[in-house]
């Protein structure tokens, strides 16, 4: 590097010098309003008693808790709505991409239609749309619409049947981990020898098959693992099953459906780009249609589509922070809404919050770094 | 001619792609059909007030009518309306005069027109000088709100998106990893939440005493925030300029400004074209959640304007107010990126390399 020059040198001494006297700047403005406001300082508020509701809270949240266990509970449902959305979103956006390709040019128009309508249309609007028009026009708990009795969708949300419990239960996650196990390792074996060998190894494939089956068998011989408890309608209200929020309902379907129509034009890309070609040397090998799919264009087109993908992914996270307009307790209401109010200490809130945004950030990225790098071709 | 019978032959090309073909074109037959019912011949277009909307399953446009001067300029008083229109005549006229094609000079006119023009909008729309009233931040919203801060973002984060991109480029690695921190600090933050920094920290950053506008804080967010995507979309087009032009145009005697200058951003500009384009469309939809700082834009005031307790007669209020936001966003939206396109492939017909 040219550091050692007295050009770059005296430039970049400049450019760290401004560097520091903006952020000492900014931090004795800082020190002066937190001295003319009074303001406490520090994260001692975390350990206070939060005293707040929080509409949904997957981990316990009494009503002693603590600011802390607040934001651990506004963190967990940021988490849950991104993850629900990128999951739903990417097996929507996979059949509106392969619409999108499909023969029938119909069919691809209609897919095109779609893409262009919801990209084109701010996220905000279509929350507003799912929350407000959809839920809110559903009727009242009495009249829920319901699906073969247990599932229940209103005004108030959405209740599913709960798992509950079986006395059966740990024998058989025990069993069924043995099972999984044996089958994984007769199924790694069978591979193994065929490529040795050359030749299919059926019996390895029906022992492994013999397991698979020996799990699905074990219920009905033992009993079930695990009872449903349906949601009933009690007076005015549903009560029993899995209560789900609407605002959770809203938040998860508009960004899975947001969501899709970018992840649809991201893998019909990873597609294309695999091209004709591929599938007619498949042919030419003699390999079946099914096969060519899956051994050939799945795993260059997931390779393909994996980086932006993760960055795709990223952005749905980062739009969750949406929430707070329609109400879900994610880290925006929470923190940034609730608790900055609460403890009028600014500073230290959006840190947390910001933190917290940064962290689920990196999880994502790492993930995708690391499947990325699984996948990656080993160039000599 | 050739091509609508080719279309009509894939369409039933199969025996099970014809059935599909028919099913989709009697759903859309029903669904356009309905949607022409909804929004144009069943809808109330006028009526003395609200009750003419009422019990009527289709759209009411009278809500629309009703608070069009405020879907449009917010509560900006009407007599100063005349500054709105002067505003937006002068852009139209300039930006004729940029369209045209004339060259010498052009570049310097452009950036000049790009500095000088948001001061003279500012000045106009908030007055308080040569005689002009003022008219405070919190009574501009609706359309015009939502102009100004698309506007003033796309054309604050170009700039700074090219300074941040070549920053990021340098041979300095201080700068250059301050440029890195920079971009990806922001693209890791949700908008929301730089907004809100904005809004709650920023008091705190500035000495005190000194009390910045909303609106002010409002902009400055956006356009820090958009100036990271700019920037990345700009070294992309930094990127795919080959190196041998810059050792081409430094063989020729230029200084490093000049390649840069005259050998790599023209190019690099038209490359990261679309890239710009789709950045400016995210930043035309974001510009909704200004809702969250508390200043109406066109989506904001829309929303408001159903809790009216006037105005709550039924769900096809609701319904209007978002159908007639959906499709100006989309128009303007999908307009946008039809028109990147047809740049793009103009821009091709020049390429050589």
């Amino acid at each position: 590097m040219r550091l050692t020059e007295p050009r770059p040198l005296l430039q970049q001494g400049m450019l760290v010098l401004a560097v520091v006297l903006l952020f000492a700047l900014v931090a004795g403005n800082v020190q002066a309003n937190i001295a003319r406001l009074n303001i406490e300082v520090g994260f001692g508020f975390l350990q206070r008693t939060a005293g707040f509701d929080i509409a949904q809270a997957l981990i316990p949240y009494p009503h002693s808790a603590t600011y802390l266990r607040a934001i651990l509970v506004a963190f967990v449902n940021t988490a849950l709505v991104a993850v629900v959305s990128i999951v739903a979103g990417t097996v929507l956006g996979l059949f509106v991409a392969l619409a999108r390709l499909a023969a029938n040019p119909l069919v691809s128009l209609l897919a095109l239609a779609y893409i262009e309508a919801v990209r084109n249309i701010p996220l905000l609007l279509q929350l507003f749309f799912w929350y407000f028009s959809v839920l809110g026009s559903l009727p009242l708990p009495r009249q829920s619409l319901d699906l073969l009795g247990a599932v229940f969708l209103n005004k108030r949300g959405l209740s599913l049947p709960a798992p509950v419990a079986e006395p059966g239960l740990f024998p058989f996650l025990v069993v069924a981990a043995a099972a999984l196990v044996a089958a994984w390792l007769l199924l790694r074996r069978a591979r193994r020898l065929r490529i040795a060998s050359g030749r299919p190894q059926p019996a390895l494939l029906a022992a492994a098959a013999g397991c698979l089956l020996a799990l699905l068998v074990y219920p009905l011989v033992f009993g079930r693992p695990v009872a449903w408890q349906l949601p009933e309608l009690h007076g005015f209200n549903i009560a029993g099953g899995v209560a789900i929020i609407p605002e959770f309902v809203a938040m998860a379907v508009g960004m899975s459906v947001y969501g899709s129509a970018f992840i649809a034009e991201l893998i019909r890309g990873g597609i294309l780009t695999v091209g004709k070609g591929q599938t007619e040397a498949g042919l030419a090998l003699g390999l079946s249609r099914a096969r060519i799919y899956a051994r050939i264009i799945t795993p260059q087109v997931f390779r393909a589509v994996i980086p932006p993908l993760t960055g795709q992914y990223i952005t749905l996270l980062k739009n969750s922070s949406l929430a707070a307009a329609i109400g879900y307790p994610d880290l925006m209401l929470i923190v940034a809404g609730t608790t900055l109010n609460q403890t009028g200490q600014p500073l230290e809130v959006m840190a947390v919050a910001m933190g917290c945004y940064l962290l689920l950030n990196l999880l994502i990225s790492l993930a995708g770094t690391a499947l990325d790098r699984r996948m990656r071709i080993v160039e000599r | 001619m050739g091509r609508i019978a080719a279309f009509l032959r894939q369409c039933v090309s199969t025996p099970l792609n014809a059935v599909i073909s028919a099913a989709i074109l009697v759903w859309l037959g029903y669904a356009i059909v309905g949607t022409v019912h909804w929004a144009l011949l069943d809808a109330v277009w006028s009526g003395p007030g609200p009750q003419a909307c009422a019990g009527v399953d289709a759209a009411c446009w009278l809500f629309i009518r009703d608070r069009i001067m405020q879907i449009l300029f917010g509560t900006y008083p009407e007599q100063e309306l005349w500054r709105i229109a002067t505003c937006g005549l002068v852009a139209l006229a300039l930006g004729v005069l940029v369209a045209l094609p004339w060259r010498s000079g052009k570049l310097p006119a452009v950036l000049a027109v790009l500095v000088l023009y948001p001061v003279f909008a500012g000045i106009m729309l908030h007055g308080g000088v040569f005689g002009l009233s003022v008219v405070p931040t919190a009574k501009w919203g609706g359309l015009l709100l939502t102009v100004v801060i698309a506007a003033w973002t796309i054309a604050a984060s170009l700039p700074l998106g090219l300074a941040l991109a070549l920053a990021r480029r340098s041979d300095l690695p201080i700068l250059a990893s301050l440029a890195v921190l920079y971009i990806d600090l922001m693209r890791g933050l949700p908008l929301v939440g730089i907004l809100f920094v904005a809004i709650v920290l920023f008091p705190m950053f500035v000495p005190p005493g000194v009390d910045v506008d909303v609106l002010v804080r409002t902009l400055v967010a956006f356009a820090l925030f958009n100036a990271a995507n700019m920037a990345e979309v700009m070294r992309g087009g930094i990127q795919s300029v080959p190196k041998a032009q810059h050792e081409a145009a430094m063989a020729l005697g230029l200084r490093p400004w000049q390649v840069m200058a005259l050998c790599i951003l023209p190019q690099a500009i038209r490359a990261a074209m679309p890239g710009i384009v789709n950045v400016s469309v995210a930043i035309i939809k974001e510009t909704t959640i200004v809702l969250i700082a508390g200043l109406f834009d066109f989506l904001g005031v829309l929303q408001s304007g159903l809790i009216d307790p006037v105005w709550i007669i039924g769900d096809q209020i609701r319904q209007t107010a978002y159908f007639f936001a959906g499709v100006v966003f989309f128009v303007v939206c999908f307009g946008l990126s039809r028109f990147s396109a047809r740049i793009e492939r103009r821009l091709d017909v020049g390429r050589r390399y």
